[in-house]
């Protein structure tokens, strides 16, 4: 391999991480004009910010393929985000609007874009892991060479869909990446409180699905596991599991102030803010300042047009209410 | 035209949609030996392992796989064994496959046939009996299906596993041995989805309305048989689906007869027949010669003894007696 123009900073492959640096504070910016929003009574019903988990959404959703398949959690901006999907229609699903990805109907912890394979972000903690286990059946079952992608957060694992989906995923050897994206938190409690046994991890390994650890703040680290966790469930090597170690630098959602950590905490996380992090890692590569901030400053652009436009958009057509609910006994054909 | 059983009927049915369509497929616990009441046998020698899959004791994993399996492209057909573990499954069939396609704007749909067997049967007691029919039709997305015949176990299963919508399939566990005539089913699509949400027809009648579906329908067309000797002409219509059901049919009968019971076997209180006889109350109020009856179990849960087992069920005997005073009713 000649290397030919591929710039590299010691082992570091720099376009890549400059992408996930430009996916991270598209995410960052994204997730902020969705706090602003929230605060203008723009964005509407619970808000989720994975404000601080961006490595995790760009490392492991970025490295999937385009057709892989994406089941994500309430927490799940980013995810889709980094899967490709289009930010004005998240953003104007979020604000309920028509153009939305779902309509207006699903909101911020029901985004969706399956044309990208991104099977929808759920409601329920838990949930979209036996789903995930299930379309990577039935990708097996037609001998397709996609997998599936499945983040869920450290609260998920006392769940039984977490063990039922594991070990669904282990009995049948699916293609499933899964990724516990560990922030700490199981909603507003601290999860190792309230978590028996040694972790995760060594749950997985219980039902026969070898994991690895990463710090889920640095973007490189995360991007690596993904790739190579990926390529061993691609290859057949049944599923793997990432523990991505983070933390959420705001409330669990938008209006908590969360209140049950002390200041010093957080502010001592912030300095391990991953998108810092990733930016301090392009410029020890030698990548230019200035450029890293015209990334920064291009995202911010983006999601305030993307504000700008979902606050035009008019609400969906009332009638839109009653469509695809069901095809036999459709409401449509027999409103009571 | 052949005499099959109701539980041969559905096998039919299952083979037949595996062999038409490869995206077809079966999960469940001990489906390979032929499925806890035999109606799976010989699925897995004909369509192999993978299509007939065996599934670990996970109601909530086979509910919720299938719930992916469905969004990625195939059509599961879900085995829930007894419908009373269905409710290990509850959010993986309400919040999920009943949701996803709503929820996410339409850009998915949700195929898939979830079945359960229902009923009391052979003092099974209070967590292998009961009949939580209600409870899905009451879930927007859901489609409900009931069939009481060998005809409808095959008909309206063929419909289910073609439809694109999460239908709860309830098979009675009393009817798997009942046999009769079952003839040829429609293949095309459009007609056997039409299927669901039409009733039946179960005899014919003049003075007196009974709407039942699944185990009721046998007691009620006992109850016109008894009535018949007494004078009494009752019309049985067996509801097939209930959700949708078939408004129009009832509505026509009541109009004719002028008096109605629903009953089933679920428990009467917030039952479908509630739904039944609230419609019928609100549109055919002038056409009513009598008071709107149903007829269920008590709010009680099933027994194991049969003397207290039998306090839960209904009768030819209820109905016939409940019809008779329905007749005697001043107009």
């Amino acid at each position: 391999m000649s290397g030919g123009g591929r710039r590299t900073g010691g082992n570091l492959d720099v376009p890549r991480i400059a992408a996930h640096y430009r996916t991270m504070c598209r995410v960052r910016a994204f997730e902020e004009a969705a706090l602003r929003a929230l605060d203008e009574g723009l964005m509407l019903g619970a808000l989720h910010p994975s404000i601080g988990q961006e490595a995790v959404a760009s490392g492991v959703c970025g490295t999937l393929r385009r057709d892989d398949l994406l089941l994500s959690t309430h927490r799940g901006h980013g995810h889709t985000l980094a899967k490709g999907a289009d930010a004005e229609a998240m953003m104007r699903e979020l604000f309920g609007r028509d153009g939305g990805c779902c309509g207006g109907k699903g909101g911020s912890m029901h985004i969706a874009d399956f044309s990208v394979g991104m099977l929808g972000a759920n409601g329920v903690v838990g949930a979209n892991i036996e789903i995930a286990a299930g379309a990577a059946h039935a990708l097996k079952l037609r001998g397709e060479d996609r997998i599936v992608g499945c983040l869920f957060g450290d609260g998920a694992v006392n769940r039984g869909p977490f063990l039922e989906g594991l070990n669904w995923a282990s009995v049948y050897r699916l293609p499933v990446l899964f990724v516990c994206e560990d922030n700490g938190f199981a909603a507003t409690t601290r999860t190792a409180t309230l978590t028996g046994g040694p972790g995760v991890a060594a749950r997985a390994e219980s039902l026969g699905i070898a994991g690895v650890e990463v710090d889920g703040n640095d973007v490189q680290a995360v991007d690596a596991a993904a790739r190579d966790q990926g390529e061993a469930v691609r290859a057949g090597a049944g599923p793997r599991l990432i523990v991505a170690r983070t933390y959420r630098l705001t409330g669990h959602t938008g209006t908590d102030p969360a209140a049950y950590r002390p200041a010093e905490e957080v502010e001592q996380r912030w300095q391990d803010d991953p998108i810092r992090r990733c930016r301090e890692l392009l410029l020890g590569a030698g990548e230019a300042e200035a450029e890293l901030d015209a990334v920064r400053a291009a995202a911010e652009r983006e999601m305030a047009a993307v504000y700008d436009a979902a606050r035009a958009a008019p609400w969906p057509a009332e009638e839109l209410a009653y469509a695809d609910v069901q095809d036999v006994g459709d409401p449509r054909r027999r409103r009571a | 035209m052949a005499r099959i059983s109701y539980s041969e009927a559905a096998r039919q049915a299952v083979a037949e949609e595996m062999r038409r369509d490869a995206g077809v497929w079966a999960l469940g616990e001990d489906l390979g030996r032929g499925g806890v009441f035999g109606q799976y046998k010989g699925l897995q020698e004909e369509f192999g392992p993978e299509r007939i899959c065996d599934t670990p004791i996970s109601e909530a994993g086979i509910m919720g796989a299938a719930v992916g399996a469905a969004m990625a492209g195939t059509r599961p057909i879900v085995e829930m064994r007894f419908s009373d573990f269905a409710l290990c499954a509850v959010d993986e069939l309400v919040n999920q496959a009943a949701k996803a396609r709503y929820m996410f704007g339409g850009q998915i749909k949700v195929p898939m046939v979830v079945r359960e067997p229902v009923g009391m049967w052979r003092s099974s007691a209070a967590q292998h009996s009961q009949s939580l029919e209600a409870w899905y039709a009451h879930v927007p997305g859901l489609v409900v299906a009931m069939p009481a015949t060998p005809a409808d176990s095959k008909l309206l299963l063929k419909a289910a596993i073609r439809c694109d919508d999460p239908v709860v399939f309830m098979e009675h566990k009393n009817f798997w041995g009942l046999e009769d005539e079952v003839g040829e089913m429609p293949d095309d699509d459009a007609a056997l989805i039409a299927e669901l949400g039409k009733a039946r027809t179960a005899r014919a009648g003049d003075d007196v309305t009974v709407v039942a579906w699944s185990g009721t329908v046998h007691a009620a067309l006992e109850a016109a048989e008894r009535l018949a000797g007494d004078g009494v002409s009752a019309e049985v219509i067996d509801l097939r689906t209930l959700w949708p059901w078939d408004r129009d049919a009832v509505f026509a009968s009541v109009r004719r007869t002028g008096r109605l019971i629903v009953a089933h076997e679920a428990v009467a209180t917030g039952g479908f027949g509630a739904e039944v006889a609230a419609s019928v109350a609100e549109h055919l109020h002038r056409d009513l010669k009598a008071p709107v009856r149903r007829l269920g179990a008590p709010r009680i849960p099933i027994s194991y003894a049969p003397p207290l087992e039998a306090e839960a069920r209904v009768t030819a005997g209820r109905i016939a007696a409940a019809a008779q005073g329905l007749v005697e009713e001043p107009a």
